[in-house]
């Protein structure tokens, strides 16, 4: 029998049984709902972050004190776990490979400005860093190297700093006071919306790194240093350069482990992935198991419908049809039994995936292999559960399955 | 044409339930040509339908050989008894087996769909003129449970022909049947005997056996009766008679 007709008779079992076929179906529409789902989010986030990174900055590179923990012995003698303005300094004047340079100093404390208060993170940067982070500013200036050298005590907002703190008002040329030092407003940074974490990048104030470091923080050691490579091709070399002119600055020995650690956009984006990746493969198997369980609920319908059909087989196999005709017509049954199921299960996870995606403010990412690899999938465990009961009703006798009552 | 068309040498049939042995055939040996119109009677359980459902290999016989055409059956694999089932042979049951809840017409047709050798190029016009056939060209889209008895029983006979297979083997095909149309029935059978097809009918009446050429008669599974019928008679002058009767009365 031809295949379109193969179907017809397929389709029409089905539709006999309605409530039947759905609830067969329920196992393969949960599993591949899960599946695409979860694979929806998982690519979606990813995709999410590594925006998110690209957005940081060209080129960027990260210092930050400490070793890397390899369980052996750490920094030796003379090594500070600690980075200093020297630090950047040195980079300043002899470093060929990075184009700009800039401290991360952060202090956190409240801000007051007429009657409002506001508690936020002041972080202390040099003026390039709004090139190395891709910054831009709505209204005012930036400061300048001048007010870094002078410690002036001037401040840039961001969006969300100044709608608290300013309501009403333009906060350019205001003043505030930041634990209690008097702080100009030059400056509102332009919006940056929400990090796939959740954080609000536009709290936050931006001031002169050594205004930050000697009014607010310690006076002697910075948080981190931003860089940004010339070229995408000198990350590498910029990296190696970094490492020579810190140990150098840090005078560490020869043998003794980097007291700071490096960290460039595809190691940040390397580690969101490995935790997204871990999660998509737990759920993964979870909908895989599901998928299991709801093949053998298809085969198990299936022997009900071969049992059920004994006479209607008997019949077939009377007037003609070979063992393989019967074999084809309840394999495609089930492989559209389940296909079927997978579509249901495709929709209603792409329909998942934005619910909860725009829930969570994460993007769902339709991935049409992962689409199709899934069609395939449940189009493969509905012939594979679905072979047995298929050749159950083809190996029938024609007369016993004529006889069977 | 020395070779039977249809041969079987000592056939037995046993059925056991349990400790109880039935023999339904018990050594029955018969040939039958190509162009023959048998028929076959007998009291009820003396073995017809056994017979019939070996000669339509849709059951195998406890011992004996059985060669259609000149090829042992039992040589044959379940494909090849599948299309010798589909090409060779038009089954009609005792008790109709139609598929439920499917059209006379998708019935009719289903014959030809399971047909690899000769690809039919309009099934459905060709089920349709074995249904006009049978008389029942306004029944097409009537399922089973929409159909009287008479007619799911000439569904099966259309399903029968359809194929145009070279033997009709057909169990009680008039047992539902008004005496009108077992004629229609029986002129079609005696046409399509005269060109050539050969015809093996289970029958337990009297009046339907004077149709066909050959009586054959069984008692518990053995032939008790075979004899030729000299002047069977004519279906198509008798239904003339029939109808002008009818017409007679009308008047
Ligand atoms: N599947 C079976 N299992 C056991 N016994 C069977 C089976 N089929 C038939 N028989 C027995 O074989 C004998 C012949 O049965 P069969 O159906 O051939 O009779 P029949 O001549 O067709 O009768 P009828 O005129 O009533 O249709 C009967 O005694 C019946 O009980
Ligand atoms: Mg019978």
């Amino acid at each position: 029998m031809r295949l379109h007709k193969l179907i017809l008779v397929a389709l029409k079992s089905i539709a006999r049984n309605k409530m039947r076929s759905l609830l067969t179906m329920l196992g393969i529409i949960i599993g591949v709902a899960s599946v695409i789902t979860m694979v929806a989010l998982g690519e979606g986030s990813q995709k999410d972050i590594e925006g998110e990174v690209a957005s940081l900055g060209t080129n960027l590179l990260m210092v930050r004190p400490g070793s890397i923990d390899t369980g052996g012995v750490r920094g030796g003698a003379g090594s500070r776990a600690s980075l200093t303005m020297k630090d950047v300094a040195r980079l300043e004047k002899n470093a060929t490979q990075l184009r700009w340079v800039s401290a991360e100093v952060r202090a956190s404390g409240q801000v007051i400005a007429g009657n409002n208060n506001w508690n936020t993170t002041i972080t202390g940067v040099s003026p390039d860093y709004l090139a190395i982070r891709n910054y831009a500013i709505e209204s005012g200036t930036f400061f300048t190297a001048r007010d870094s050298k002078t410690r002036a005590k001037v401040a840039v907002l961001g969006k969300t700093v100044a709608d608290e703190l300013f309501p009403d008002s333009d906060p350019i040329g205001e003043r505030l006071r930041i634990r209690n030092v008097p702080f100009k407003v030059i400056g509102v940074m332009a919006e940056k919306g929400q990090s796939s974490t959740g954080n609000d990048q536009d709290d936050i104030i931006f001031a002169p790194d050594n205004t930050v470091l000697y009014r607010l923080s310690n006076g002697k050691t910075i948080h981190d240093i931003s860089a940004s490579a010339i070229s995408s091709e000198a990350m590498d070399a910029a990296k190696e350069e970094l490492t020579t002119l810190l140990r150098s600055e840090h005078r560490l020995a020869t043998d003794a482990e980097d007291d700071f650690i490096i960290r460039d956009q595809t190691e940040i984006v390397e580690m969101a992935t490995q935790v997204t990746g871990t999660l998509t493969l737990l759920l993964s198997s979870i909908a895989g198991v599901s998928l299991l369980v709801g093949g053998i609920g298809i085969m198990n319908i299936m022997l009900v419908s071969v049992t059920e059909r004994t006479r209607e087989i008997g019949i077939r196999l009377a007037i003609g049809a070979r063992p393989f005709d019967i074999l084809a017509q309840f394999l495609i049954e089930a492989a559209i039994l389940s296909l079927l199921g997978g579509a249901i299960g495709i929709f209603s996870g792409l329909s998942a995936a934005w619910g909860v995606g725009s829930l969570l403010g994460v993007s769902a990412v339709v991935n049409p292999a992962v689409v199709l690899t899934t069609v395939l999938f449940t189009g493969a465990v509905g012939v594979f559960f679905g072979f047995y009961p298929a050749r159950k009703a083809a190996n029938l006798n024609p007369i016993d399955a004529l006889r069977y009552e | 044409m020395s070779e039977a068309q249809i041969s079987l040498s000592h056939i037995c049939k046993v059925f056991s339930l349990g400790d109880v042995e039935v023999k339904a055939l018990d050594g029955l040996s018969l040939g039958i040509r190509q162009g023959e119109f048998v028929a076959i009677m007998g009291s009820s359980g003396s073995g017809k339908s056994t017979l019939m459902n070996i000669l339509g290999c849709l059951d195998t016989p406890t011992s004996g050989s059985y060669r259609f055409e000149s090829v042992p059956v039992e040589t044959l694999n379940r494909r090849q008894l599948a299309d010798l089932r589909n090409t060779k042979i038009g089954f009609v049951f005792q008790g109709f087996n139609l598929l439920a809840r499917t059209t006379a017409l998708e019935n009719v047709e289903l014959p030809l769909l399971y047909d690899r050798h000769r690809i039919v190029a309009n099934p459905q016009a060709r089920a349709i003129e074995a249904l006009q056939r049978v008389g029942l060209g306004d029944r097409l889209d009537h399922e089973p449970n929409q159909l009287s008895g008479g007619q799911q029983q000439r569904v099966a006979i259309a399903r029968a022909l359809v194929t145009n297979p070279p033997i009709i083997l057909a169990d009680e095909p008039t047992g539902n049947l008004d005496s009108r149309t077992t004629l229609d029935i029986l002129a079609l059978f005696q046409k399509l005997n005269r060109d050539g097809l050969t015809l093996v009918v289970v029958t337990h009446e009297t009046e339907v056996a004077k149709y066909a050429g050959r009586l054959i008669e069984l008692r518990d599974g053995v032939l008790l009766r075979d004899e030729i019928n000299r002047q069977p008679r004519d279906a198509q002058a008798d239904l003339a008679v029939l109808t002008g009767e009818v017409s007679d009365e009308a008047a």
